[in-house]
């Protein structure tokens, strides 16, 4: 690629060499130059020094230790899996609850669109934390909600089996509940781009051939949105896997997830090395999809 | 449509019901004069007035507004710098790790990137003796970085969208380069600029995990101090918090939705009279 007549006459001037180099030496600054400190502290060696990493000492230079440690421990094996399985299922939840809705928002009238699209949109502009925080109070064992869903189980359920509340806090229900709640939207959104741009004549023309609904919603719309489904995938599953707030307020303290994992090693544990090295393989778990994602885009372009 | 699309209504209706029952519980729930946060025990508004006067409730307020404001402004300021070149600066060298650090933040985990920034503030410390000490400046600091991002995203999208053919007619025309820039670039994806801003705002504000690193004693930003008193179970005050947040953020966001469909409308008002005087 040439470069283009905007960039040339900036060249000129010397005003590209400012509008390049602030945003690049930022980001070089401060992303860059600490995330590979942390990938060179993942082959350091814990010291009770401080800070507490050294290079050298028995193995020289590089110590793999944390790296195997990762690989081979029990507590960060299960951790991973915790993560990615709780990551996992709320993608899936996302998907069976936003895909339906993402499709009803294609068919709606325009006004109605707008109010609902705002409606999807405000609860990720407010708190976070309040929104998780708002499922607590729903998920005590006090509470109206869970009096409500103790109340129908224990009508539909034998006199043993009967519950004074239903148990959801502290466990890894509430955290993959709680998932699905704040990142809902994410999936929504690209679901709804993706699905917005679909040509409705396609569906007219399968009806007309005799289609029925469920065969034109599978042959038809569906094969048409595996690139919105693949982005609203990533969004929700990736930040899902590294989350810590989450786990940390309704999750079982008994089984930790990855990121609550790597912040006890580098602050309880003060073992800077493990923390980075666990870091580095969550890193790596995510590379996977990452990679999945940028090809199904490359080949979508492709096809443009 | 044709088709009749009942199930698609259940499941908006139960998605949205999914959404706001939480919120709606949690602002019937602020009102509840019990200390027991999840038993109705009459109506009170006691909650808000000792949140009021909870000086750490204020202070910790203007913390994060003060973070969220000087952070975003850099963060529009950086991104909307990252964005134009992006789109409009083809070819130059490192081209491609640039790219790649725009798109980076946004896909690494929060915890990762606040143990990295932290790490970097206590060896920084250790080398050159600065940040003495961690607060104020460090959170805006790592605040700036990860929105940053966010604000690149959104002027690339706009940038690539907008018309190139009108800067170069400036550039024919004789403008020096920063004129193009300000009369021209900016004012086109001023929205962009705009919602940008917003999103690194809100980004700031919310943020709990990145701040939860990089604070120091006596730091502590809003999210910080709900996070440490929900740690401890569902508490009223919080309730009430939670409420005014909403109610702010619903005002604000019904607000500029108001005035940009004004705008909107104004704007293809001005373009049919435009063309209407063609004629």
């Amino acid at each position: 690629m040439s470069q283009s007549r905007f960039q040339r006459w900036f060249d000129l001037k010397g005003w590209s060499a400012l509008l390049i180099g602030a945003p690049y030496i930022w980001l070089l600054v401060w992303f860059l130059l600490p995330f590979l400190i942390v990938v060179a502290m993942s082959v350091a060696t814990n010291t009770p020094t401080a800070p507490p990493f050294s290079f050298g000492g028995e193995h020289p230079w590089v110590n793999w230790e944390p790296f195997s440690r990762v690989l081979t421990d029990g507590l960060y094996l299960r951790a991973f899996l915790t993560s990615v399985v709780n990551a996992f299922v709320a993608m899936i939840f996302c998907l069976l609850l936003g895909y339906p809705m993402a499709l009803g928002l294609t068919r709606v009238s325009t006004n109605w669109r707008n109010i609902l699209l705002m409606l999807v949109i405000l609860p990720f502009w407010t708190s976070f934390l309040l929104r998780v925080y708002a499922w607590m109070g729903l998920m005590g064992k006090n509470s109206w909600f869970n009096g409500l869903l103790t109340d129908s189980w224990n009508f539909l359920v034998p006199m043993s089996w009967a519950m004074k509340s239903v148990p959801m806090m502290h466990t890894n229900f509430a955290v993959v509940l709680v998932m699905v709640y704040t990142y809902l939207p994410f999936m929504i959104l690209p679901l709804y781009a993706s699905l917005e741009r679909l040509d409705p004549t396609l569906d007219e023309a399968a009806m007309d051939l005799g289609s029925r609904p469920y065969q034109v919603f599978w042959d038809v719309t569906l094969p048409q949105s595996i690139p919105g489904i693949v982005a609203g995938g990533m969004l929700v599953f990736i930040p899902a896997a590294g989350e810590l707030v989450i786990p940390s307020l309704v999750g079982n303290a008994a089984q930790p997830m990855i990121g609550k994992i790597i912040q006890d090693e580098f602050g309880q544990a003060r073992d800077w090395p493990m923390a980075s090295a666990v870091a580095v393989a969550l890193l790596i778990l995510m590379v996977i999809p990452t990679m999945i994602y940028s090809h199904y885009q490359a080949k979508a372009e492709r096809l443009k | 449509m044709k088709r009749s699309p009942t199930f698609l209504i259940t499941v908006m209706c139960f998605g949205f019901a999914f959404f706001y029952i939480p919120i709606l519980s949690m602002i019937v729930y602020s009102f509840n004069a019990s200390r027991l946060a999840t038993v109705w025990g009459g109506f009170s508004t006691k909650w808000y007035v000792s949140l009021v006067s909870n000086d750490a409730v204020v202070n910790a307020l203007f913390l994060s507004l003060k973070i969220a404001l000087v952070s975003a402004t850099f963060a529009t300021i950086l991104g909307t710098m990252a964005g134009i070149t992006l789109a409009r600066f083809t070819k130059f060298r490192g081209r491609t790790l640039f790219s790649g650090l725009v798109v980076a933040p946004l896909i690494m985990p929060e915890v990762i990137t606040g143990i990295s920034m932290l790490v970097f503030f206590i060896l920084m410390a250790d080398w050159v003796g600065w940040p003495g000490q961690r607060g104020f400046t460090t959170i805006t600091l790592a605040h700036i970085t990860f929105s940053m991002v966010f604000v690149t995203t959104i002027i690339q999208a706009r940038m690539i969208q907008s018309d190139r053919a009108i800067e170069e007619a400036a550039m024919d025309l004789g403008s020096r380069p920063w004129q193009v820039m300000f009369d021209i670039t900016l004012p086109v994806i001023s929205p962009a600029i705009l919602s940008g801003w917003l999103l690194a705002f809100t980004i700031s504000l919310d943020d709990v995990v990145i701040s939860s690193f990089v604070t120091g004693p006596g730091s502590t930003t809003l999210p910080l101090l709900i996070w440490s008193k929900v740690k401890l179970g569902v508490t009223p005050d919080i309730n009430a918090l939670a409420t005014l947040m909403v109610l702010t953020v619903g005002i604000g966001v019904f607000a500029a939705g108001m005035i940009m469909s004004r705008t909107e409308r104004r704007r293809q008002l001005d373009a049919q009279m435009a063309f209407r005087s063609d004629d």
